[in-house]
């Protein structure tokens, strides 16, 4: 019964002609895709300006330890959220288990600057809690010791309370396709429960938890909205600090690409700590776990496990929206609303499939060609992720800009007909940087799926003659199908939340749900922006409870 | 699955065809807009629905729409910036993307210190940012100037937004313009030791902070406050309400104002049009609307300004010419953060 193996060679070593349509084809892919990632860093090619000495003399150090610290605190913050509140609901029996299981993930829904804002209004010196405090024992300013919400913690735990579904979906799905036979062998040799859980399953899980723990931090380094309200200075705000106040932008893409830098060592730590190890199950007979009834104060602590995530990453924000919107609702809903709605919708759903497309056309290319160039190309192509939607929309606009007026002035002089811009300030380029901001998302759940699959499947089926795309549509993409869909309702809910890339690069007249939660928003106008903000998280709740179905199918097919 | 993915492709291409098809009508006019949606659309309907010229809207943060209409060039179909401080306005005019427009009637409705000399830009409202004290621990003849509240009697007892804020930019760029980098400097210093806490959230936030008790004076735009007198939410009403407007620097410059303004851009193509839609921004009627909606003062006096603001009583302002604000504003974040102004 050899459940696992742990390969330490290269699994799919396949000599192919260098020049390989594949292989051609994603490098061309991830060129294009990371074109803003590589007009950011082409910034390092311009002397570096007078800012930067000021910068090092006063706020870099705050902005690199603040944006370190921040990362360090969503880790723990989403492992610990995350990790138990998959195992339990992957492994346990206790009521409510199944509402749980996708009622864990609403969180996910909640941008996280709305998030941000609400707890601001509750916690807050002049909120209602702390003014309930205070007229209860009398208290004054500076009377008593209250957290501060709009701090590095309090930032650390809004992240953590909105991030964690990234490392809950992807653990929860890895506990899940675990073979029961391993966990069972772990305990006839004498483990206990939670033996198994630290020395099995979750070493097993780890590439997963791993993916979804880089999702969280990438997405973290890249947060504006939440630092800048809190007031916590980090690379985010730096690189906007540097850019709009000083008024110098290549000091700002400059701080940008050190910022991206942070991915690749955060990407690099990670292999390094693997080693290359890969986990492939090979166990045939799969089985699930049969599931760990909890009673008593097991129970207790199971449910408490997941109330509360649920309860501080969706119910009070979500609730406190609510309270404003039914409020507010009757001049904020007009047709207008309903038209917003239906772009935020479309936009999203066209989203998510040329990103689903371009990340599973790339993940299956790296798994032909995994050579080191190849390697590479699909990493850069993915740090869209970490960088702020501002950043990677200017890194859009200038090479579009720059194509449409080439052309343009090409067909002035060649045909004296003037084409204007073709696809800048159209949906086209919003798309495209929708695609390089959240193909990581797409990327990292595809390559978890295929890493799945073993190689000797592909193996086998290129023996008997298929070629590279026949197997990917024959066999990959069947049995991928939970990684897919998956993919594609994260990317969609992204986009949904996404702001500042929709704020620079819509086209005339287009508005979003969250471009108008922030104009309200940022107007201080909290109350007024809560209709739109509700509308984000209701249209985000059905793709994750899509999401929930989709993988309570794909177990139901191992079994 | 074959119809599925027939499907697919029959709503990629038609995706594609609404995606790409501009909608091109003659009678248009395109502006690139930093004030929000709600603050401009209703008076650009207005506008709409006088000379039938439709007006095509892109709102967004003003830099970044600066940087969209660089890396646009020439082809830019822009017709119009609009921002909400005159400090980019100068920095839109630096980077080359304003023309100038001559027109009788702006420079009529548009005092000279409010509009660029050149004609590139004209100042569209008039925002000023006083400090505002809690009337029940602060008395009026305690406060003078701008430059008095470094004085260490306010210790622990100030409430500010941070200086990522353009409002406190431009404050701190003016009174470089007035009195130097160094004079500044060592103000900001004793300015940032009062502080009762590290800068955060936006302007109502200082003013439920002092109304709460957390500090005694804040600096706020005072539209802000006049929104807040105003709202449907008791609470903040109740909070505004604790605080009453000091004008500060009466004896010398004057409180200081920003503007909102507004430029033609070089590669307009509909310049008639563009320069209408400024005419009818300065024009009484959008005045007469900032001055109502948006408690901000109008460009010209013989506008009344709202009820509340009128309230806060008549003041001095700061006759800076307003390009030097874009001019120091580098210089003015610099200086913050050397005095560890977060």
């Amino acid at each position: 019964m050899s459940a696992i193996t742990i390969s330490t060679v290269e699994a799919t070593r396949r000599p192919r002609g260098w020049l390989s349509g594949w292989r051609l084809g994603v490098l061309v892919v991830a060129l294009v895709v990371a074109l803003p990632v590589l007009t950011v860093f082409g910034s390092f090619l311009q002397p570096a300006t007078e800012a930067w000495q000021h910068l090092v003399q006063t706020s870099l150090r705050d902005y690199v330890v603040n944006s370190v610290l921040l990362m360090l605190g969503v880790a723990v913050g989403t492992l610990l959220l995350g990790v138990s509140t998959a195992w339990v609901s992957a492994t346990c029996e206790f009521p409510g288990r199944r509402v749980f299981e996708w009622a864990l993930l609403l969180p996910m829904a909640i941008p996280a600057y709305i998030i941000a804002y609400t707890y601001t209004g509750l916690l807050d010196f002049a909120g209602p809690v702390q003014t309930a405090l205070r007229e209860l024992f009398g208290w004054g300013y500076g009377d008593y010791w209250f957290p501060n919400i709009r701090s590095l913690p309090g930032a650390m735990v809004m992240l953590s309370l909105v991030l964690y579904p990234y490392v809950y979906l992807l653990a929860r799905a890895a506990f899940l396709e675990q073979s029961v036979c391993v966990l069972e062998v772990s305990r006839t040799l004498g483990a206990t429960p939670m033996h198994t859980f630290l020395r099995v399953a979750l070493p097993m899980a780890r590439p997963a938890i791993v993916a979804g723990l880089l999702l969280a931090l990438m997405e973290t380094l890249a947060d504006y909205g939440t630092v800048q309200f809190f007031g916590v200075n980090t690379f985010t705000t730096g690189i906007f600090r540097t850019w709009f106040g000083l008024g110098d932008p290549v000091a700002a893409a400059q701080l940008s690409a050190l910022l991206m830098s942070f991915v690749f060592v955060l990407i690099l730590l990670e292999r390094w700590s693997r080693r290359q190890a890969r986990y492939h199950e090979t166990g045939a007979r799969m089985k699930s776990l049969p599931r760990h009834r909890l009673e008593g104060w097991r129970m207790a602590v199971g449910l408490a496990v997941c109330i509360m995530p649920l309860a501080l990453g969706f119910l009070l924000p979500a609730g406190q929206l609510l309270a404003s919107a039914v409020r507010t609702a009757g001049h904020m809903l007009d047709a207008d609303f309903l038209r917003i709605t239906v772009n935020s919708l479309a936009l999203a759903g066209s989203a998510a499939l040329v990103t689903l497309l371009v990340g599973l056309f790339m993940a299956y290319g790296k798994r032909l060609h995994s050579d080191r160039l190849v390697q590479g190309a699909v990493r850069v192509a993915g740090t869209g992720y970490a960088i702020p939607g501002t950043v990677i929309a200017i890194g859009v606009m200038i090479p579009f800009a720059w194509l449409d007026n080439t052309v343009d002035a090409w067909m002035r002089a060649r045909f004296d007909f003037s084409t204007g811009l073709l696809l800048s300030g159209t949906l086209v380029a919003l798309l495209f940087a929708y695609m390089v901001r959240f193909l990581a998302v797409a990327l990292q759940t595809v390559e978890a799926g295929l890493a799945k699959i073993r190689p000797s499947m592909d193996e086998a089926a290129r023996a008997l003659g298929l070629g590279p795309l026949d197997v990917l549509k024959k066999v990959h993409v069947p049995m991928l199908r939970g990684s897919l869909v998956t993919a594609m309702l994260l990317v969609f809910v992204d986009v949904l939340k996404e702001l500042p890339a929709t704020l620079v690069l819509r086209p005339f007249n287009f508005n979003t749900l969250a471009v108008r939660t922030y104009e309200l928003a940022s107007d201080e106008r909290l109350a007024d922006a809560a209709s739109a903000s509700l509308m984000i998280v209701l249209a985000g709740i059905i793709p994750v409870i899509l999401l929930s179905q989709s993988l309570s199918r794909t177990r139901i097919r191992y079994e | 699955m074959a119809l599925h993915k027939r499907g697919l492709w029959l709503a990629v291409v038609l995706g594609i065809g609404v995606l790409t098809g501009p909608a091109q009508a003659a009678e248009e006019v395109n502006l690139y807009s930093a004030r929000k949606e709600e603050l401009i659309k209703p008076l650009l309907d207005k506008f709409t629905a006088k000379t039938g010229i439709k007006v095509n809207l892109v709102t967004g943060k003003e830099d970044a729409l600066l940087e969209r209409l660089k890396s646009e060039g020439r082809n830019s179909p822009a017709d119009l910036l609009l921002t909400s401080d005159a400090g980019r306005l100068h920095r839109a005019q630096e980077a080359g993307v304003l023309a100038p427009v001559d027109s009788a009637t702006l420079k009529k409705l548009v005092p000279a210190h409010y509009r660029d000399p050149q004609g590139l830009w004209f100042g569209l409202s008039v925002r000023a940012r006083p400090i505002a004290y809690v009337t029940q621990r602060v008395h009026a003849n305690e406060l003078s100037t701008y430059e008095a509240l470094a004085e260490r009697k306010w210790k622990g007892r100030v409430c500010i937004r941070s200086s990522d804020n353009i409002y406190n930019q431009s404050l701190v760029a003016s009174m470089i313009a007035h009195r130097g980098v160094a004079a500044t400097e060592t103000w900001a210093k004793g300015f940032v030791a009062n502080f009762a806490r590290p800068p955060v959230g936006g302007d109502r936030d200082q003013v439920l902070a002092a109304a709460a008790g957390q500090c005694d004076v804040v600096i706020v735009n005072t539209y802000y406050l006049a929104a807040m007198l105003n709202d449907k939410n008791p609470a903040q009403r109740e909070a505004a309400q604790k605080l009453a407007v000091f004008w500060p620097n009466q004896k010398d410059r004057g409180a200081h104002v920003n503007v909102s303004g507004i430029g033609l851009t070089a590669a307009a193509r509909h310049r008639d049009h563009g320069v209408k839609l400024i005419e009818y921004l300065a024009g009484d009627e959008a005045q007469a609307w900032y001055a109502e909606i948006n408690h901000e003062y109008p460009i010209r006096p013989s506008i009344p300004a709202s009820k509340t603001l009128a309230a806060m009583g008549k003041f001095k302002a700061d006759t800076l010419n307003l390009h030097q604000l874009g001019q120091y504003n580098a210089e003015a974040v610099k200086l913050m953060d050397r005095a560890g102004w977060k």
